[in-house]
């Protein structure tokens, strides 16, 4: 046996679960950690500027990689930073371990200096957290949040550590085996919840598949392609669905919910069986819950049985991993082509597809800048968004069609996400080119990064959509409080003269007929490039189905509003 | 939708926090706690929790596999009250001259509650039975002035040989590993947090 220091013992332990890339932010209580750093090459710190932008880092890392992404802030207001990415992580179920330090242990509960008590703030937007106490347990417990983080429902795991117990010397013990008491991982279907669902299955007529962010997260792209095209199922897509199924692939729908097509829409409410996979019927996505489908009988495969009948009433419950259970499934359903009602949805599709449309004409707006970055950069890219109007774009116009393309914060939509989880999905995919599709709005909340990018070199182009407005509050405003614009006009510092005080490039494009040229210009460029869109101000992203109202009441335009 | 109270019983980990995460699970998804008490169980490391919960009808199902979510849940159902021994215990402390206590007695011992203290002006009843029981009692002692009163929350157990038990879960295997090498031994804090 090895005595170690606690700060020896978690780096070693993180080298075990093959963590090379941390980022973080130092301070008081975790300086015995950062002491140790350099005895640990292996590990590679990136010191980012905020620890927020650490936490959506790691969290962008987790997402771009399927590895697990780990964060690191100092006690107090270090560790009340991170609770943010920390929410958005487990929202989203994103494989995550956030470190803090914390203040002694003698002074744990005296309101020492930059104390918190994280472990307090964080337990309710966790999936689970913990407080070491000594060095002899730390390695136990990183073995144990990075079991829970990458297991099961994945999501964010919090290890809090006093700042004396990394001084504290113990005897590094790494487990050969990790079993939580109080948690089981479900894989394969129960063999009756099976042939349960494939009964509901066969009997259809006009089923329909909602394919979520499980799909992703469990790799599970492929097993969904062969249990559509047995059962000849249409798929729709969750906003965080996106990229499970090609957009090209004869059965993909496209996105379901409050922004989602009309023709999704109408395809969801009016299926008589829908089967739920990796997602979790949540409200954007489904609109009215009452009114989505009552009379569809529902199937929902998804690894949290808390998720089954949660905001709808589910008849079939099927709890496991999709990449496990789509096999079962595939294997217990006949084949099927569904002829007449894929056929109905393909008229209600080309019916409705100019209100999914790019806006004719040359102005320059998101739409088209979107779906310029897009084509150019390719599905090999991999694109993050903020949170709003070039969201919704984002989903509705970019080509969106392999797992891992598409990062963006779905279930607590936070602005200011952007920016920092395209330098973490940079870090974790060097070798792919990652454009982040920011707001202006939320690009202010976490552009301090960009140094963090130039001193990391990763080459992130930030594509800003200009509007000069808090685009999604503002079209809400507009729509539902009668024209009455309260606080979302916003001027803006010069976007390129920011690129210029950061070292990089900067380009502004203030017409159509140079986005092509200042995409190609960007993508050519070795750095971080930031690109200023300036799009028309106020454009309305359509459709919509407003808050609180069903999806077969989706609104298709006007394209614009004239004022 | 009727309203009705559901009887979770769910065994935890004896950790530092776990009542805070369980009550702080009910407190953020609107779950309304009638009464909640906890206790050590057979087991070490293992204490259950008996959880009374107001709503309608589908609420148990989500509060069961909400509270099956926390880590440090080990296992969670919820008791049928027709097959399950369903008590609560109440100290009442009731006004009572000299004059009126054999009257107060006759009450107690229809209920068979008994008589815990005495003084010149009041006595202190304890009983333990169900709700109701306990409902009734404090309706008849009210007219002679109840001073204050304490209840434990209802605890429950299943009738018959079925258990609750955390090896249901878990091979013997599992069970060794996780009642010797399995758990942290936990540090001590300068204030108890328990």
């Amino acid at each position: 046996m090895v005595m170690m220091s606690g700060a020896d013992i978690l780096l070693e332990s993180l080298k075990r679960l093959g963590v090379d890339t941390i980022f973080g932010y130092p301070g008081g209580a975790v300086l015995p950690l950062y002491d140790r750093f350099p005895a640990h090459p292996e590990i590679h710190h990136v010191l980012v500027r905020h620890e927020q932008a650490a936490g959506h880092a790691a969290d962008g890392y987790a997402r771009a990689s399927g590895r697990l992404g780990v964060a690191l802030a100092t006690s107090g207001p270090g560790a009340t930073n991170l609770v943010t990415a920390i929410t958005n992580a487990q929202m989203d179920s994103v494989p995550t371990l956030f470190i803090t330090g914390n203040v002694i242990r003698a002074l744990i509960g005296r309101d020492g200096f930059q104390e918190a008590d994280i472990t307090g703030i964080t337990m309710p937007t966790v999936k689970h957290n913990y407080l070491v106490m000594q060095a002899q347990d730390i390695a136990r417990t990183i073995a144990e949040a990075a079991y829970l983080a990458t297991t099961g429902r994945k999501g964010a795991v919090h290890v809090d550590i006093p700042k004396d117990v990394f001084i504290e010397q113990a005897e590094f013990e790494w487990p050969e085996h990790v079993s939580v008491r109080g948690y089981r991982i479900p894989g394969k279907a129960d063999a009756e919840s099976v042939r349960e669902a494939a009964a509901i299955i066969n009997a259809a007529e006009r089923p329909v598949i909602f394919a979520g962010h499980g799909i992703i997260q469990a790799d599970a792209a492929e097993e969904l392609r062969r249990f559509a095209e047995r059962g000849g199922i249409p798929i729709l897509n969750t906003l965080l669905g996106l990229g499970g199924i090609p957009q090209d692939h004869a059965l993909s729908y496209g996105m379901m919910g409050m922004h989602g097509s009309y023709w999704a829409n109408h395809t969801a409410s009016a299926a008589d069986v829908i089967i739920g996979l990796g997602m979790r019927m949540d409200d954007r996505a489904m609109g009215r819950f009452a009114d989505m489908n009552p009379t569809a009988k529902i199937v929902h495969v998804d690894i949290d049985p808390a998720e089954h009948g949660k905001n709808l009433f589910t008849l079939c419950p099927v709890v496991g991993d999709v990449k496990q259970v789509l096999p079962q499934l595939t294997d217990a359903i006949e084949k099927r082509s569904h002829v007449e009602w894929i056929r109905w949805i393909d008229t209600l599709r080309s019916e409705h597809r100019h209100s999914m449309m790019v806006p004719p004409g040359n102005e320059l707006t998101t739409q088209y800048a979107v779906s310029k970055i897009a084509e150019f950069a390719g599905r090999e890219a991999i694109f993050t968004t903020g949170v709003g109007q070039h969201q919704m774009w984002a989903a509705q116009f970019m080509d969106i069609s392999r797992p891992r393309q598409f990062i963006t914060s779905g279930g607590l939509g936070t602005m200011g996400f952007e920016v920092p989880a395209a330098m973490g999905a940079q870090a974790a995919c060097r070798d792919r080119q990652v454009w982040t599709i920011c707001g202006d709005g939320g690009f202010q909340m976490t552009f301090q990064e960009i140094a963090t990018m130039v001193d990391e070199r990763l080459p992130v182009k930030m594509a800003i959509m200009n509007n000069g407005f808090l685009g999604m509050v503002r079209q809400w405003q507009e729509l539902f409080h009668n024209d009455n614009y309260v606080s979302v006009a916003m001027s803006q510092p010069d976007f390129v003269k920011i690129a210029e005080a950061y070292g990089i490039r900067g380009i502004r494009v203030s017409d159509q007929s140079q986005v092509e040229d200042a995409i190609r210009e960007a993508a050519a460029d070795p750095g971080p490039v930031i690109l200023d869109f300036q799009v028309t101000a106020e454009e309305n992203v359509w459709p919509m189905v407003p808050s609180g109202a069903a999806l077969k009441e989706t609104i298709e335009g006007p394209q614009r509003v004239t004022r | 939708m009727s309203t009705n109270t559901h009887t979770v019983s769910a065994l935890v980990e004896d950790h530092p926090g776990v009542l805070n995460r369980v009550s702080s699970l009910f407190r953020r998804r609107g779950f309304n706690i009638e009464s909640l008490a906890v206790g050590t169980t057979e087991e070490p490391g293992i204490s259950r929790m008996t959880i009374v919960v107001e709503g309608p009808p589908n609420i148990a199902d989500q509060v069961q596999k909400q509270l099956d979510k926390l880590i440090d849940v080990v296992t969670v159902e919820t008791l049928n009250e027709d097959e399950s021994v369903v008590r609560e215990l109440a100290l009442i402390k009731v006004a009572c001259r000299p004059d009126q206590r054999r009257e107060i007695l006759d009450v107690v011992d229809i209920f068979r509650g008994s008589v815990v203290d005495v003084s010149t002006t009041t006595v202190i009843i304890q009983l333990t039975a169900a709700a109701d029981t306990l409902n009734a009692l404090i309706e008849n002692l009210r007219p002679y002035g109840i001073r204050e009163m304490v209840r434990t929350g209802r605890i429950a157990l299943a009738r018959g040989p079925r258990t609750t038990a955390t090896h249901q879960h878990e091979t013997e295997e599992e069970r060794r590993f996780h009642q010797e090498i399995g758990r942290l031994p936990e540090g001590e804090l300068p204030f108890s947090s328990k």
